[in-house]
């Protein structure tokens, strides 16, 4: 990229975020697949995919959006929601579940007052479920952003968001 | 090129090599069923439904998209590709509601159609459906996700063929849906209503918006003057509905049983055909001689201008600004009509039958109330009136042939010609070269401008005036690439002939179906045989020519004066609007 704000420049203000897209797009100018590669360098940024940036994006490769959207929907690594302060990832994958994931998860929907995939009113936390984070052997394991939590238990879960409430 | 000798059911083939092995099948006089594949169209080896088995590979091989080599052996009917297929098709229709009865392609359905093939009574596997909303947002399409079984033809045609690209794949797995981006209904986004994605749909999950009804209705009420319009391409394919082949005209049937289904006057779109070729043929002399926008483009096709108006808003002055055969024959419909007939012009019904999704939408547009009413009061696809005639209990094969009613039945075969792509480009050369030249053309067909290649060029010698450069494109492809083209200044034409569909009209999004299996069939292209039926029956009329039809010359004595003149301004002249590409992006001020 061209410009040295390493993306600063696109926070708060829609203009700047419209030129942050232009500089990723522009670093990948004539390589073939690269939807993939700018979505991604896009969510990094910017948190989420919302839709005038998808439409943005397709205006300038020359794509169609529905291709652009397909890509976005088709990969849950990509969101269309924008995402709480920390992201909690709970593994419901089959290691994690047998020992009980579910009902870490349950116990976060319930203190934190939202459902899988939600975020808090206060733009705080967005409680999200995945497949296997290869962790197998910290199970029942759990990621905020990135850093990992293991060996978890339902008593665990109110000083983990309370950790992050205060930070 | 190399051949290549293989073995399909014990028989040998010979295919030249890069054959698919389903094309090799074929030629050995085997049937393999598809559904997914669509020749020409798409190929993707999505649905299973063609395995075959091919010795020294593992497993089913998808037919439509597997090579042959040299000394392979294939079986086309052996048990395990029996089981497979019906299994293919039974999982289809565990999640597909079982409305065949009531669905409006009952009976021409190709998963029906396989259903039956294949032996199907039962459907063994019961589980979860999915349930999604029905987009009837538009005067156009309907779209009923319910009933897509995602094989993706329509998303190939919106994207490839006609480079719209509104149609995609979105989710994954079992909530996969094909629809617009973020789901969002076709009249919010910039779909062009060509319709070409329900000429390839298998199913009934892409259809037309029924205006039946509505005409049915106007026909019942004693109170309503009822008047049809039938466009060029209608008759060269309507013959397909009532079981007769591929590119036969039935003009004469079609008239009689339009009078019998109770219609007052039957008319043809062929007569303001005629007429846009005067109007639109002066305005391009306009602009040569007096330094107007060039090249002119024609604006005939709704979904063109559609197109136009969403992707290319600069170049909405080189559209001209002659309505298009349709919305000139309403206009005058309920004034020149209404005033010589003695009909008052608000008992007057006017119907159109096109091959055309967009014309619902085009009779629509505000701008097409110049007579003082809506110019054109119902627009029916050549697969509605097939349903009517066959409501109406009417044997069409037993019809006699009828003529059109005087003034607006009559017509010159140039008129007819607007059916076929590079059709209004011949009728238009056909009179400006003799406008200008003062000579008699001695030959009528411009066979430049025909046939099915995505875009041809020509050059017409007009002394005194020069030689004109003109360029034709069907498809939208096909159309853009003409359009960038002038855009960076790599061609200099003077008239450009624009269809939004493959082959023109007569492949127009309202036309009868022709299936997978029937594409497969036919050893020509059935677009390139209803252009043959209008180009025959060109050949065969005594007037040939626009200028030439004294009912168009009449038109002009009693109420028009002359082309481009201050009433023709008013009914037969209009405007175009930007719209935007990205509806999201257009809310926002920035970009």
């Amino acid at each position: 990229m061209d410009c040295k704000c390493n993306g600063k420049c696109a926070q708060g203000s829609i203009e700047n975020k419209f030129n942050l897209i232009d500089h990723i797009i522009e670093s990948y100018k004539d390589q073939k697949g690269s939807l993939i590669p700018i979505l991604h360098q896009i969510q990094k940024l910017l948190g989420y995919l919302p839709e005038d940036v998808q439409a943005y994006v397709a205006k300038k490769l020359e794509i169609p959006l529905s291709e652009v959207y397909g890509v976005v929907t088709f990969y849950t690594l990509f969101t269309t929601q924008q995402k709480g302060k920390y992201n909690i990832n709970i593994c419901l994958g089959t290691a994690c579940y047998v020992k009980g994931s579910g009902k870490i998860l349950s116990e976060f929907e319930k203190q934190l007052k939202i459902k899988v995939g939600e975020t808090t009113e206060d733009g705080m936390f967005t409680l999200d479920a995945c497949r296997c984070l290869g962790a197998c052997g910290l199970a029942p394991v759990l990621v905020v952003n990135d850093k990992v939590h293991g060996r978890l238990t339902v008593d665990n879960v109110a000083s983990i968001i309370e950790k992050y409430r205060e930070e | 090129m190399e051949m290549v000798n293989l073995t399909i059911d014990g028989q040998k083939v010979q295919v030249p090599e890069g054959t698919t092995v389903l094309e090799a099948a074929r030629k050995a006089g085997i049937k393999i069923p598809t559904l997914c594949y669509l020749k020409e169209i798409n190929k993707i080896g999505a649905c299973r439904v063609c395995v075959v088995e091919i010795e020294k590979t593992r497993g089913l091989q998808a037919s439509c998209v597997y090579p042959v080599a040299e000394g392979m052996v294939v079986r086309t009917n052996t048990s395990a590709v029996r089981e497979a297929r019906k299994e293919v098709v039974e999982l289809i229709l565990s999640n597909h509601p079982m409305e065949c009865l009531t669905c409006s392609r009952n009976t021409n359905c190709e998963l029906q159609a396989l259903a039956k093939q294949f032996g199907i009574t039962d459907i063994r596997f019961k589980g979860e459906n999915t349930e999604f909303h029905k987009d009837a947002s538009t005067p156009t399409i309907v779209r009923d996700p319910n009933k897509c079984i995602l094989c993706r033809r329509c998303v190939s045609t919106c994207n490839n063929i006609q480079g719209v690209g509104v149609l995609g794949v979105i989710d994954r797995g079992f909530n996969s849906i094909i629809a617009p981006a973020f789901q969002h209904p076709l009249d919010e986004v910039d779909c062009v209503y060509c319709g070409q994605c329900i000429n390839v749909c298998p199913v009934g999950a892409l259809t037309e918006k029924d205006d039946t009804q509505e005409v049915w209705n106007a026909i019942n009420d004693p109170e309503k003057y009822v008047v049809v319009q039938t466009a060029p391409a209608v008759r060269a394919a309507l013959g397909e509905e009532f079981d007769y082949p591929v590119g036969t005209s039935v003009t004469g049937q079609m008239v009689t049983a339009l009078r019998r289904l109770g219609f007052d006057k039957i008319f043809d779109t062929n007569f303001t055909a005629d007429l846009t070729i005067l109007e639109e043929g002066n305005e391009l002399l306009d602009r040569l001689k007096n330094g107007g926008t060039l090249p002119l483009i024609t604006s005939c096709s709704p979904g063109w201008v559609k197109y136009c108006e969403h992707n290319y808003p600069e170049f909405l002055d080189n559209l001209s600004t002659a309505k298009s055969p349709q919305q000139m024959f309403g206009a005058l419909t309920k004034t020149y009509y209404a005033k010589k007939a003695g009909v008052d012009p608000s008992k007057i019904f006017s119907v159109s039958i096109m091959p055309c999704i967009a014309k619902k939408y085009e009779r629509q547009r505000p701008e097409h109330r110049d007579s003082g009413f809506v110019d054109v009061d119902a627009v029916l696809t050549t697969r509605e009136l097939a349903k009517m005639i066959r409501v109406a209990g009417i044997d069409f094969t037993a019809l006699p042939k009828e003529e059109y009613d005087e003034p607006m039945g009559i017509s010159s075969g140039a008129g007819l010609l607007f059916g076929a792509t590079g059709g209004v480009m011949e009728a238009a050369l056909r009179t400006v070269y003799e406008v200008v030249t003062g000579k008699t053309l001695e030959k009528l067909e411009f066979v430049e401008v025909r046939g099915l290649e995505g875009v041809k060029e020509a050059s017409v010698d007009l002394q005194p005036l020069g030689t004109v450069k003109v360029a034709v494109a069907h498809g939208l492809a096909n159309a853009k690439k003409i359009v960038e083209k002038i855009k960076a200044g790599e061609a200099e034409y003077h008239f450009v002939e624009i269809m939004a569909c493959p082959g023109g009209c007569v492949g127009g999004g309202g036309q009868p179906l022709v299936g997978g299996p029937d594409r497969m069939a036919l050893e020509e292209n059935f677009l390139e045989l209803r252009a043959k039926a209008i180009y025959e029956e060109d050949a065969g009329k005594p007037i040939r020519k626009s200028h030439e039809n004294p009912a168009i010359k009449t038109l002009y004595e009693e109420y028009l004066v002359k082309p481009l003149g201050e009433k023709s301004h008013h009914l037969l002249h209009t405007h175009y609007t930007a719209r935007p590409k990205y509806q999201v992006l257009a809310n926002n001020k920035d970009k």
